[in-house]
């Protein structure tokens, strides 16, 4: 492959000295350094190093339908609890490709992200702020002969770690993916109302079995059909997921495959999902309604891989992601082997000089979800003795996983003041979902209640100058207790902005009470930023597809800088 | 085998470099999706030879939301002062998309809204993280652009704007 891109490469230049298109130069740059100090109050982590230094950059050349791009990565070492799964380590190329793009085809060859309908099949993809990076590295070809066509074909491994430049893992993926546009298709043909798009997936994966006992599947396969419809301010999605038997650590515990049949190994089964989403808006209101059930959907490229390693599916979580600082104790993470999911959004805009709307209007949001354990038909296999499930869909258990209740007021009070309230309400199954956790690290048990009070106001003090300020109180009995955090925001458009933040955590199980103060300040010209931040973080959690992790405590000192070109 | 995937690269770089015009950027190749679901090419973004705002945000993101809520009050002076345009991209992925047209309508936005599902077009454009605003002149050309939001940010751009025109 390394051969290949050269020699792409090599071609790239020549092409470059010959022809007249201009050549295009795009990329960015990050890094993040940070010098830990001693917390033991906190548990606060402090690496070897002492300090840790991470970034990376992408450097993407264009020149007429010709693309090459390389990102190196460096890691010396990674942050503490970063990242998400199989460790990045050293410095070197973490991804590199070049690509043709003609009118009707386009040619990847390298490393490549990319998604199937709403990634139920497939979805490999990076974040580079949680650490994951799903990229596979092989063919792509994406195929558009006709208006309202796209055909896509792509044969890869995938990403599994970093160690002086990206490794990939054992298994093989392969996929294939066709969507049509009926309205641009047959345009001709019939007068539709509304807009249709309709597509289909095929995917496999192929790993060696090496296992002497068990009988597991080299050759998974997955396959999908979606539906897209919209119809002025009405909008419907669907997509529907089947998996093929695809034992794996995740849904049948075979971590470390034993010698001997072990009855905690379940049954191999299938998988299916389906996910739907309808909404309706017009100017000034929409509300939206989501029906999610996944029943054992996890489809990795390795069959042992960790919990965050090798996904090929995207599984998201129905709650809507929270910003708000203290909201963060209680993200949820979607079960990959089952769960049942449902949300319902209200957005309104309250015309201004109304009686509620007030002289400039006032906006609405509301949201709700409701996260359910599945209640799976059992299925008893005396021939192997091992048990498993029957993977239903939409099948109520009795226990709740996660439920949220969230309201925001946003109101421009006057010219120079915007305000807003908010109000949630969290129950949190940290059985399941292992998201909060007490200073010693150790998971919380049972089921968190909590309420949260945000109160935010904008300042405009003068032209460019604005002070921003939070107010915010949780209130639990399960998990730390009752935390009251401040946030203070200043900001001199369109360079400067300073921030002190603290989060105080009173009356906790074991009487201590703690503070964890911030402090930052930045310059950001153009599209450089430069930050730095000093204080103690606290413990906090990621959350990607159907995990969290959690990344330690810790005090110190962090800089940061980002560039785009 | 690195070091020569450097070196050509350096190599390609320096060659590249000699021959080209330094500066013009334009808006590069990668496919997003229209609100109805189309596939659609960002090099072909235009506003027919008048300025063009291009603005990431996302449904989760505050400050986003902010900056673009504030131009909002601001847009139909802007759209009639100078003939902007503004092209909201959402990088919202599946866990949120639905909520893109609710929340744009519901907002009362009038900008053109395409969702870059995969973040492919992100990618293309350099971006660290949102919000991140482009300014393209009306041949095409990248002119200014502005990373993360303060009130006020908005003011400086409507400034860009007006330069383009004189």
């Amino acid at each position: 492959m390394k051969k290949l891109l050269t020699l792409s490469l090599i071609l790239f230049g020549l092409t470059e000295v010959f022809s007249q298109d201009p050549l295009q130069v795009k990329g960015n740059f990050s890094i993040d350094a940070q010098y830990y100090r001693e917390d033991s109050a906190i548990a606060a982590v402090v690496p070897d190093e002492q300090i840790a230094l991470q970034g990376f950059g992408n450097i993407i050349l264009t020149k007429g339908k010709f693309e090459t791009g390389v990102r190196f990565e460096t890691y010396l070492p990674a942050f503490v609890g970063y990242p998400a799964g199989a460790p990045w380590e050293g410095t070197g190329i973490g991804y590199r490709y070049a690509k043709y793009n003609g009118d009707k085809i386009e040619i990847t060859v390298g490393n490549f992200y990319e998604q199937f309908g709403s990634g139920l099949v497939l979805r490999t993809w990076e974040d580079r702020g949680l650490g994951v990076d799903y990229a596979l590295d092989g063919i792509r070809v994406v195929a558009r002969p006709i208006d309202g066509i796209t055909i896509k074909g792509l044969y890869g491994k995938q990403r599994f770690n970093f160690n002086d430049g990206f490794q990939n893992g054992d298994g093989i993926v392969r996929g294939a993916d066709v969507e049509f546009n009926l309205n641009q298709l047959l345009d001709s043909v019939i007068n539709f109302k509304g807009q249709w798009t309709v597509g289909g997936s095929f995917v496999s994966k192929y790993e060696q079995n090496r296992n002497p006992v068990y009988d597991f599947p080299e050759n998974v396969g997955a396959g999908s059909v979606r539906l897209q419809y919209q119809n002025s301010g009405f909008q419907f999605s669907g997509e529907y997921a089947y998996i093929s038997t695809n034992p794996s650590s995740l849904n049948s515990n075979i971590v470390d495959i034993p010698d001997s049949l072990d009855p905690s190994v379940g049954i191999f089964q299938y998988g299916q999902g389906l996910q739907i989403h309808t909404n309706y808006s017009k100017k000034g209101f929409g509300v939206g309604l989501t029906a999610s059930s996944i029943s054992n959907m996890a489809l990795q490229s390795q069959r042992n891989s960790g919990p965050f390693d090798s996904w090929i599916n995207y599984l998201p979580p129905t709650s809507v992601l929270q910003t708000t600082l203290l909201a963060q104790f209680y993200p949820y993470a979607t079960q990959p082997n089952g769960e049942v999911a449902l949300r319902g959004d209200v957005f309104y805009n309250i015309p201004k000089n109304s009686l509620l709307g007030g002289r400039y209007g006032t906006k609405l949001e509301v949201s709700y979800t409701h996260i359910q354990a599945p209640d799976f038909p059992v299925v008893d296999d005396f021939e192997v003795n091992r048990k498993g499930i029957e993977p239903t869909l939409f099948s109520w258990g009795d226990d709740t996983y996660y439920e949220d209740f969230n309201a925001k007021l946003t109101r421009r009070v006057s010219k120079k003041f915007k305000a807003s309230l908010m109000y949630m309400y969290i129950q949190y199954d940290n059985d399941v979902v292992l998201g909060a956790y007490d200073y010693n690290n150790n998971p919380t048990k049972g089921t968190v209640f909590a309420d949260l009070i945000a109160f935010e106001g904008s300042w405009k003090i003068k032209k460019g100058h604005n002070l921003r300020f939070e107010l915010q109180a949780l209130f639990t009995d399960q998990h730390l207790q009752d935390w009251f955090a401040v946030v203070a925001e200043y900001t001199v458009s369109p360079h400067w902005f300073f921030s002190a933040v603290n989060q105080y955590n009173y009356g906790n199980a074991d009487g201590d009470k703690f503070n964890f103060p911030v402090v930052s300040t930045g310059y950001i010209n153009g599209s450089n930023r430069i930050s730095v931040t000093y204080g103690r973080q606290r413990a906090g959690v990621f959350c990607v597809g159907g995990v969290c992790r959690v990344v330690p405590a810790s005090n110190g000192l962090t800089i940061s800088l980002t560039s785009s070109f | 085998m690195k070091f020569y995937l450097l070196l050509v690269l350096s190599f390609t770089f320096i060659v590249s470099s000699v021959s080209a015009q330094d500066g013009n950027a334009t808006i590069p190749s990668a496919t997003v999706k229209s609100i109805d679901g189309k596939s659609f090419d960002t090099a072909d973004f235009n506003n027919d030879g008048k300025p063009m705002i291009i603005n990431f945000w996302a449904t989760w993101c505050a400050p986003c939301k902010k900056e673009l809520n504030n131009i909002a009050e601001v847009y139909d002076d802007w759209v009639e002062e100078t003939g902007v345009k503004l092209v909201a991209i959402s990088i919202d992925d599946a866990r949120s998309q639905s909520r893109v047209l609710p929340y744009v309508n519901g907002s009362s936005w009038e900008y053109e809204v395409y969702i870059d599902e995969n973040q492919d077009f992100k990618r293309a454009m350099g971006v660290n993280n949102v919000p991140h605003t482009f300014l393209v002149d009306g041949s095409g050309n990248i002119v200014y652009s502005h990373n993360n939001y303060a009130p006020g940010d908005e003011d400086e751009l409507f400034e860009k704007i007006i330069g383009l025109l004189n």
